[in-house]
């Protein structure tokens, strides 16, 4: 069946297909299958058994070839998808579901041609050489592509997982690019490849400094291998000039003493540390009766005899010997221990280490703005939790437990709202007057059916809006069960603000501070500088009075309620735009509310802003110094609230003498 | 007649006799009803419900005491019963498990070192946190006895703190409640951590496994520990009355009603105020190292504020300031909630919905708390005493 | 006796930078009646808190009895419990509690929680208690709760556990408020008693009622004395009758 005359004739019918095929495509631009297959066949026996030498003719044949199979054939030859057919010698792309059924797929249509068994085709394996020419080429292809989207995207990759073979395409497609922005990064990346990988200490040195004032995380990523350094040992002191630093055993986080030693061992200046672990198998090996090494096995039970039935084993010759601590000591001090740059250039290592101490500078400052930023965010956040607790219990002496479930409420009411209206942006904007009025609406009668008949009594009121809490709560876990519904953000609120590539801040979270900014200045008027907030006050400070005056102090009371849960309302839906909303939406910011307000000082609202500030940034500070652990940054912060009440009972901004009352 | 003081004073408070009598023929009930000592219709698991019920009522006391009669309105009291738990539970755990690995290593090759023994124990309890270092904490917990010290010391001494800390600066009322609720999150938060030493958000677990008790069965466990529990129950009550009876109970309620004028009469209205906490914490402290053997587990929810919240309802709806209102309270209430939400209660059924108990129980309870407040502040209890009243006219 | 009982020396508090109270000096004797006047705001209520340890003044001492002890850096229970009682004006007894438990508390007796909760009443204790009770009254009430007494029974019973609490010093503000013409007088008797075997401070508006005390009266305004002497002497001064009398 396979004689070669066959084959022969096969590739002479195939040859002359071609011609005639060509000669199509230079009178027509028809579709032009068969001939990619050819030019394939063409290169099939440099393709099947390729090397370094012959690959590039290869390559550069079929990519001269153009067209969207060439960069597909090059990946899949690179990724070992490529078999030939055993039968005629044609080469398929080829998948295989599982073991034994193996489909051929045309190269150029991508058509199924057959299923087969293994044994009738044959993979090809390309070396790792080849492989490497493989996509340089392909990278090089991509990277001068007539389609900008390709020539980003491929830059895109090679930014993700950049290799010394990049180098040389990059530099020859940055003279091609015509598009400025795709230009610059392609140069940034050059740099960034010349810094790692360039032959020319030179041409690095440059590429190094040039960096010195860069943030971004890849800098410092490809910076610091630069700078790695091997751990060599020594029973000399090592040349000076020839280390990076010597270690001190004692004291290096680099090695523990353990793998110190078991590194001299390794090299053979020492014998090895028998661990306990090890010493209990060997004792095991010799129990002969029920004893080893005159002891009865039940003895064995306590350390020091098992060291010495240890030891008399080792005196027997049976087992090696241990080392004692002094030994080990003295063995770890007659050993040098220092580590030596990678990088043999010491030009290059000082450069590298300046730049990368310019740039942590630069990054701790920038950490210290982004720190701040989150502070500022959160203490935000808490301010317009706390806010409307602010009002009804600094204000009218009213404490509200039911407060968080009103949150909650905003930001179901939110999620309804987006249920019926799918533009985000204009169903967030009508969802706040809405949460406002539905919230406004349950604290009026709220305060009408319960808090009405309890003033004067701050316990009983905590404890029937804790009734209220508790109802609320779970009649919203049997509406909306108990998973998470989203809030969505349109999108201009998505992504982040980002100043440097260290300093970051969501847009949602500026969204709020600009929120609760303008929350602050709106209750500031009204308390200050509004018929509304003269009357409040009145009625705050001696109800009879104010009555007498013409001031009914049931509409007054009914509506500074109302006002502060309708805030409550909106809090909730900027709450929701970033936290899941839940029936414990409300309850998981309850307590610190109130600690909001309780810190800053009750009664007035720069005191919640205050006590917003103080809570907001206190906390973020103690997550920097443990950042893997808010709750333990939680726990701390409430300590620290209980004890700083010690010093400021009555908050930050106290109002101070018999005004304050008992 | 009657000379010992405690005679005397059961003479002049047959309600504590009454109680006590109640306590003690129910206890005769249970134990006739029990499967391990009496005719059996009364299942385990309800007896280890009623164990646990009784232990409510105990913790329910000790809220009484400190906000029916002195006025706190501590929303902290569960966590000191958390903590009282995880004291006992401490030790529960680790010697189960020294036994469980002593009976592991009894057919190794050769006997274990006690420090092998105490690895194999660490990396057991803790290896769910990834650990197997025992923290500082786990010290005593090879020692029953100091445990069982640990469970009155360590809540006492968080109280006596957080009560220096608090009633010094004098803080009251409202803010006195949300700094308890604080406090109680703090400890809540802390110990959901991993690293706090307790095994994170996992807790203590089979606790209802006595260490050398394997062989009995928990029909009866769950009778000593309904015993212990009635026990602890009917002498915490008798104390708290005594308290509350003497001139001591006169003093806390004039903190409660007018701490001011107490102090113009002399009265150090701090040292008593946590005197009470202190007292009251170690109470609940206790009732909590009863309860959570039964529970058979432990982990930082139960601490969550709400908990604390649920213990002023219980103390609410029952009535406060009167100490069997806070155990008909803690009772009904408690034995409700676990009746309704263990889904065997009938659902109600409104022809077009079909309203479960599971969903709507604590609707109605936060409803019924608001009613209570305002309609019944001194709740069922109340309705006892209008009764008592009548009856006497 | 040598000296004083109480002696203030040049106090003064302010609060958010209004002076309630400014360089006051004051004295009072064993025995001795005295009425404090003064218009709103002059500081009278502020003074008393001064003495009875409710607020701290910024500067100047508060020195008592012959040991010479500053009752400054004491707190209100240790003052109370060195010999000074005060009564509120509104009467402030304890209504949850019966006459007997509300008078029981006030006598003179060791204050630690530990003793209260032991505490037995003796003999001695209970004559106390039954002479108090005799003389405002309430003997026949002894088992009734406070709450149940009527507002002038409150005045008395409030009046007797300041007698249980056997003060050297009466702190009395504004007694006669509220009173008709025969309790002042029967107010003005019982204050005058009361100064026989201990110091009484009365706070007063009420001219009249001064008069019928027949004592020294000290004049406050703008929180320091603005005249001392008998109220003849004092209502002549013509800054009294500016910034007080006049209105």
């Amino acid at each position: 069946m396979r004689s070669p005359h066959s084959l022969m004739d096969i590739k002479i019918m195939h040859r002359v297909l071609r011609l005639f095929v060509i000669i199509i495509l230079f009178t027509t631009t028809a579709k032009a299958q068969p001939i990619f297959q050819d030019l394939v066949q063409s290169h099939a026996l440099n393709i099947i058994k390729g090397s370094v030498k012959t690959a590039p003719k290869v390559i550069e044949s079929i990519q001269r070839f153009g067209g969207k199979p060439t960069n597909k054939f090059l990946l899949e030859w690179q990724s070992k998808n490529l078999w030939s057919r055993r039968s005629d010698g044609l080469i398929f792309l080829v998948k295989s579901n599982d073991k034994k059924k193996y489909t051929l797929f045309d190269l150029e249509t991508y058509d199924i041609v057959g299923i087969v068994k293994k044994n009738e085709i044959k993979q090809i394996k390309p070396n790792s050489g080849v492989r490497g020419l493989i996509g340089t080429a392909l990278v090089s292809s991509q990277l001068t592509s007539n389609i900008l989207a390709n020539r980003i995207a491929s830059l895109e990759s090679l930014t993700r997982n950049p290799k010394r073979t990049h180098l040389e395409p990059l530099r020859k497609a940055i003279l091609k690019e015509s598009d400025p922005k795709v230009r610059s990064k392609m140069e940034r990346l050059e740099r960034l490849l010349t810094m790692q990988y360039d032959t020319d200490t030179v041409k690095r040195i440059a590429a190094i400094k040039s960096f010195s004032n860069d943030l971004g995380l890849d800098v410092r990523a490809r910076l610091n291998p630069i700078l790695e350094t091997t751990l060599h040992l020594s029973q000399t002191p090592p040349k000076a000039g020839s280390y990076a630093r010597i270690l001190d055993i004692n004291k290096t986080d680099r090695l523990t003493r353990t793998e110190a030693y078991d590194m001299i061992v390794k090299q053979g200046w020492a014998t090895a540390n028998i661990s306990p672990k090890m010493k209990r198998t060997a004792i095991i090996k010799h129990i002969k009766n029920g004893r080893v090494a005159g002891f009865d096995i039940k003895d064995l039970n306590l350390e020091t005899n098992r060291n010495l039935a240890y030891s008399r084993l080792t005196d027997s010759g049976l087992v090696s010997k241990d080392v004692n601590d002094t030994q080990i000591q003295l063995a770890l001090n007659k050993t040098f221990f220092y580590e030596q740059y990678i990088e043999p250039s010491t030009q290059v290592v000082i450069t590298a280490k300046n730049s990368l101490a310019s740039i942590k500078t630069k990054v701790s400052i920038s950490q210290g703005i982004d720190l701040f930023l989150d502070g500022l965010s959160l203490a935000s956040i808490f301010f317009l939790a706390a806010i409307g607790l602010a009002i009804t219990f600094g204000v009218m002496g009213v404490i509200n437990m039911a407060h968080g479930e009103f949150i909650m409420m905003g930001a179901y009411t939110g999620y309804l709202i987006q249920q019926y209206i799918t533009n985000y942006t204009l169903s967030i904007i009508i969802a706040i007057p809405i949460a406002f009025a539905v919230t406004f609406t349950a604290g009026v009668l709220m305060e009408r059916l319960i808090i009405r008949h309890l003033y004067h009594r701050p316990l009983e009121t905590l404890l029937a809006t804790f009734g209220v809490s508790i109802a609320l709560q779970q009649l919203a876990k049997n509406i909306f069960g108990t998973q998470a519904r989203p809030l969505t953000s349109p999108d201009w609120l998505g992504g982040a603000w980002a100043i440097n590539d260290v300093i970051s801040i969501s847009w949602i979270r500026v969204a709020i501070f600009g929120l609760s900014i303008l929350f602050f200045v709106m209750l500031w008027f009204t308390l200050n500088k509004t018929r509304l907030g003269l009357e409040t006050r009145a009625v705050t400070q001696n109800p009879r009075m104010a009555a007498s005056m013409g001031i009914n102090p049931d509409k007054i009371n009914m509506l500074t309620f109302g006002l502060g849960s309708g805030i409550a309302g909106i809090a909730g839906i900027a709450i929701g735009l970033f936290a899941k909303v839940t029936s414990e939406l409300g309850s998981d910011y309850i307590v610190q509310s109130f600690m909001t307000v309780v810190v800053g000082g009750v009664g007035n609202i720069w005191g919640t802003l205050a006590g917003a500030a103080m809570i907001g940034f206190l906390q973020k500070s103690i997550e920097w110094f443990n950042p893997s652990n808010t709750l333990a940054a939680q726990t701390f912060m409430i300590i620290f609230i209980i004890v700083f009440i010690q010093f400021r009972p009555r908050g930050i901004i106290a109002l101070r003498g018999r005004a304050a009352g008992d | 007649m009657m000379k010992s003081p405690l005679m005397k004073f059961l003479n002049r408070n047959p309600s504590v006799l009454i109680f006590l009598l109640i306590l003690s023929v129910f206890t005769i009930l249970i134990t006739i009803g029990s499967e391990a000592f009496g005719f059996g219709f009364i299942s385990t698991s309800l007896v280890k419900i009623l164990g646990k019920t009784l232990c409510f009522c105990l913790v329910a006391i000790s809220m009484d005491l400190v906000w029916g009669y002195c006025g706190i309105l501590s929303l902290g009291h569960f966590a000191f019963f958390g903590l009282g738990g995880y004291m006992i539970g401490m030790w529960l755990m680790y010697e189960r498990t020294r036994l469980i690995v002593l009976e592991a290593g009894k057919n190794a090759e050769l006997p274990m070192t006690v420090q092998e023994i105490q690895n194999s124990i660490g990396s057991q309890i803790f290896g769910v946190v990834g650990g197997s270092e025992f923290p500082i904490i786990w010290t005593f917990s090879n020692f029953l006895w100091v445990q069982l010290l640990l469970i009155v010391f360590i809540p006492g001494l968080l109280a006596l703190i957080f009560g220096w800390l608090a009633f010094r600066s004098r803080v009251t009322g409202v803010y006195l409640s949300i700094l308890t609720q604080a406090m109680t999150l703090a400890l809540a938060l802390y110990l959901f951590q991993n690293d706090s030493g307790l095994r994170g958000n996992n807790g203590l677990s089979g606790l209802q496994n006595l260490p050398g008790l394997e062989d009995i069965s928990q029909s009866v466990i769950s009778m000593w520990f309904f015993w212990g529990s009635a026990l602890a129950l009917g002498l915490g009550y008798l104390f708290v009355k005594l308290i509350v009876e003497s001139k001591l109970g006169n003093v806390i309620r004039g903190i409660r009603d007018n701490e001011q004028r107490m102090r113009f009469l002399g009265y150090n209205v701090e040292i008593y105020k946590l005197f009470i906490f202190t007292f009251t914490a170690i109470i609940a402290a206790i009732a909590g190292a009863l309860y959570y053997p039964q529970a058979g587990i432990i982990n930082p929810a139960e601490l969550a504020p709400i908990a604390s919240i649920y213990l002023a309802v219980w103390v609410a709806i029952g009535g406060r300031g009167r100490i069997y209102g806070a155990v008909i309270g803690a009772g009904v209430v408690s034995l409700l909630s676990s009746w309704l939400t263990g889904g065997q209660a009938p659902n109600i059924s409104l022809g077009f919905i079909e309203l479960k108990w599971v969903d709507w129980w604590l609707v109605l309870l936060g409803i019924s708390f608001v009613l209570v407040t305002l309609y019944a502040p001194k709740g069922i209890g109340g309705l006892f005493d209008k009764l008592t009243k009548g009856a006497r006219k | 006796m040598s000296g004083a009982l109480l002696e203030v020396n040049a106090i003064s508090v302010s609060f958010d930078g209004f002076k309630a109270i400014n360089n006051l000096s004051f004295n009072i004797n064993c025995g001795e009646l005295r009425a404090i006047i003064g218009p709103n705001g002059a500081g009278k209520t502020t003074f008393m808190d001064i003495i009875t340890g409710k607020t701290r003044p910024d500067s100047g001492d508060v020195i008592w009895g012959n040991k010479n002890i500053s009752l400054i850096q004491k707190s209100e229970s240790e003052i109370a419990n060195l010999g000074i009682g005060r009564k509120f004006q509104k009467p402030t007894v304890f209504e949850h509690q019966s006459v007997m438990e509300n008078l029981i508390m006030a006598l003179k007796n060791k204050r630690s929680p530990w003793s209260v909760l032991f505490y037995k009443p003796n003999a001695s204790d209970n004559n106390k208690v039954i002479s108090v009770a005799s003389g405002i009254g309430l003997f026949d009430y002894l088992d009734k709760l406070a709450g149940e007494l009527s507002h002038g029974q409150k005045q008395w019973l409030e009046i007797g556990m300041l007698l249980a609490q056997e003060p050297q010093l009466l702190l009395v503000d504004e007694p006669a408020a509220g009173m008709t013409f025969e309790e002042r007088k029967h107010t003005a008797f019982l204050l005058k008693k009361l100064a026989k075997s201990r110091a009484v401070i009365v706070v007063e508006h009420d001219m009249e009622f001064i008069r019928s005390l027949n004592c020294k009266v000290t004049v406050l305004h703008e929180g320091s004395v603005l005249a001392e002497g008998t109220l003849d002497h004092v209502i002549k001064n013509q800054t009294v009758i500016d910034v007080y009398l006049g209105r």
